[in-house]
C-alpha cells in the first residue's frame, strides 16, 4: 500500500459517518446512501491530491453531496422527485410561522418524541434539511457548511433560519396531516 | 440564534437519528481502497523509467510547448498506416488508458466544467486544438481533460461524468479527412466508441451502459458549432 492510500486511510476513512449520515438524511433510503457514499468515497480518493492543508472532512462532504445530488437529479428525471422551489417553499414557511404567532412553549417542544422529528426533519427540502443536518447533527462551522453546499456563508445562515422556522411549524402542528 | 433557536438546537441534537455507516459498508470502502492503491503501487514500480505517468505528465507540462510540439511532430509519422490490427491496439489503449485514469493517480490535469476553461488549456501542450463541446445542458457535464499518451503521440483526453460514471474522450487528428460514423465495442466490460469527423478523431471509453454512451457519441458528435 503506498502513502497516498495510507494517508487517505488516516484523514477521509473516520469521517464515514458523518458521510453517511448526509448521504442517508438527503437521499432518505439505505440503499442509495450506501451507493452514493461508495461512489464518493472512490471519487475522494482519485482526487485527494488536491486536498492539501484543508480540512478533510468538509471536503469529503461536499464530495458525498455532489454525489447525492446527482442521483436525486437522476430520480427526479424518473419523476420520483417533486420539483423544489425555494422561493415559493421558503414564503410558506414564513407564512406558516406567523400564523401560528410566536413563542411555542418549550415544555411541548421537549416532550416531541424521536420519529416526530425525524419526520419533520425528512419534509424539509433538501437544501434547508442539509443545513440542518451538517449544523446540528455533524455540528460543523457556518464556514464549513457553506464549503459543503457551495453557497456564500450568509446564505447558510439564511437557510438555517428558515429551517428552523419550518421545523417549528411544522413540529407546532398537534397532528401531522401526512 | 436566539433563545428558541438554542431549544430547537438541543431537541434535534438529542432525537433526531445520526445515521452510522452500516459495517459492511466501511469493510467495502476499505476493501476498493486497498485494492486500487495496491494496484497503482505496483504499477508506479512497474512503470519503469516512465516514473509515475501522473507525475511525469506533470512535469512535461511544465516544460511547455515546445518539448509536447516536438514529441507530436516527430511521431507524427506512426498514425499513417489504418487497419484492422491498428484499431484493435488503439481500442485496448484507450480502455487501458481509461482504466489508469480511474485508478486514482491522474484523471484530469485542468479540473474545469467551462469549456473555454480547458479548451485554452490544451494550447501550447498540443500541436492541434481539440474541439470541446459543453453537454452540460443534457446532463454530462464536463469534469476536466488531461494530456494523454497513446500510439507514440500527446493527445487531449476530455473528461465528462454521467450521472455516477466517468466518460473519456480522447482527440487527436485524424489522417485523412474523410468522416466515419461511431463504431461500437466492448472490452474488458467498458463500452467503446470510435468515430471520425471535422479532421479529428475520437475515442470515447466508458462504464456507462452502451444505450448511454451512444446517446453520449450522438451529442458529442452533432454538428451544432456550439
Amino acid at each position: 500500500m503506498d502513502t497516498k492510500t495510507q494517508q487517505f486511510e488516516a484523514r477521509v476513512l473516520p469521517h464515514l459517518d458523518a458521510a453517511y449520515n448526509l448521504a442517508r438524511w438527503l437521499l432518505k433510503d439505505d440503499d442509495g446512501a450506501r451507493d452514493a457514499v461508495q461512489d464518493a468515497y472512490l471519487r475522494a480518493f482519485r482526487f485527494f491530491d488536491h486536498l492539501r492543508g484543508e480540512e478533510a472532512r468538509p471536503w469529503l462532504l461536499a464530495i458525498v453531496r455532489n454525489t447525492c445530488y446527482s442521483l436525486l437529479g437522476k430520480r427526479r428525471q424518473l419523476g420520483e422527485q417533486v420539483e423544489f422551489d425555494e422561493e415559493r417553499d421558503s414564503e410558506f414557511a414564513e407564512r406558516s410561522a406567523e400564523a401560528h404567532g410566536v413563542d411555542p412553549a418549550a415544555a411541548l417542544l421537549r416532550k416531541i418524541e424521536k420519529a416526530r422529528i425525524d419526520e419533520a426533519i425528512e419534509r424539509l427540502p433538501s437544501v434547508y434539511r442539509e443545513v440542518i443536518v451538517l449544523r446540528e447533527l455533524e455540528e460543523l462551522a457556518y464556514e464549513e457548511i457553506a464549503q459543503v453546499a457551495n453557497v456564500p456563508v450568509g446564505t447558510v445562515m439564511s437557510r438555517l433560519s428558515r429551517a428552523r422556522a419550518m421545523l417549528r411549524a411544522s413540529l407546532r402542528r398537534p397532528d401531522q396531516e401526512g | 440564534m436566539d433563545e428558541r433557536d438554542d431549544d430547537l438546537s438541543a431537541l434535534i441534537k438529542a432525537k433526531a437519528t445520526r445515521h452510522a455507516a452500516p459495517s459492511q459498508l466501511r469493510a467495502r470502502i476499505d476493501a476498493r481502497i486497498a485494492e486500487i492503491g495496491t494496484a497503482r503501487a505496483e504499477e508506479t514500480a512497474g512503470a519503469g523509467a516512465l516514473g509515475s505517468p501522473g507525475r511525469a505528465w506533470l512535469r512535461w507540462t511544465n516544460m511547455g510547448a515546445a518539448f509536447a510540439f516536438g514529441v507530436a511532430a516527430s511521431l507524427v509519422v506512426v498514425l499513417t498506416l489504418r487497419g484492422a490490427d491498428e484499431e484493435d491496439r488503439f481500442a485496448q489503449a484507450v480502455v487501458d488508458s481509461h482504466v489508469r485514469s480511474l485508478m486514482g493517480a491522474h484523471l484530469v490535469d485542468v479540473e474545469s466544467s467551462d469549456k473555454h476553461a480547458v479548451k485554452p488549456w490544451f494550447s501550447g501542450k498540443l500541436d492541434y486544438a481539440p474541439p470541446v463541446k459543453d453537454l452540460a445542458a443534457e446532463g454530462i457535464p464536463l469534469a476536466g481533460g488531461r494530456l494523454d499518451y497513446l500510439g507514440q503521440r500527446p493527445v487531449a483526453a476530455l473528461v465528462y461524468r454521467l450521472n455516477l460514471h466517468t466518460i473519456n474522450v480522447f482527440i487527436w487528428p485524424a489522417t485523412g479527412q474523410s468522416s466515419k460514423d461511431p463504431v461500437f465495442d466492448v472490452r474488458q466490460g467498458y463500452n467503446v466508441a470510435h468515430w471520425t469527423g471535422d479532421g479529428m478523431q475520437y475515442w470515447a471509453v466508458s462504464d456507462a451502459n452502451a444505450g448511454e454512451l451512444r446517446n453520449f457519441v450522438r451529442l458529442l458528435s452533432l454538428d451544432d458549432r456550439r
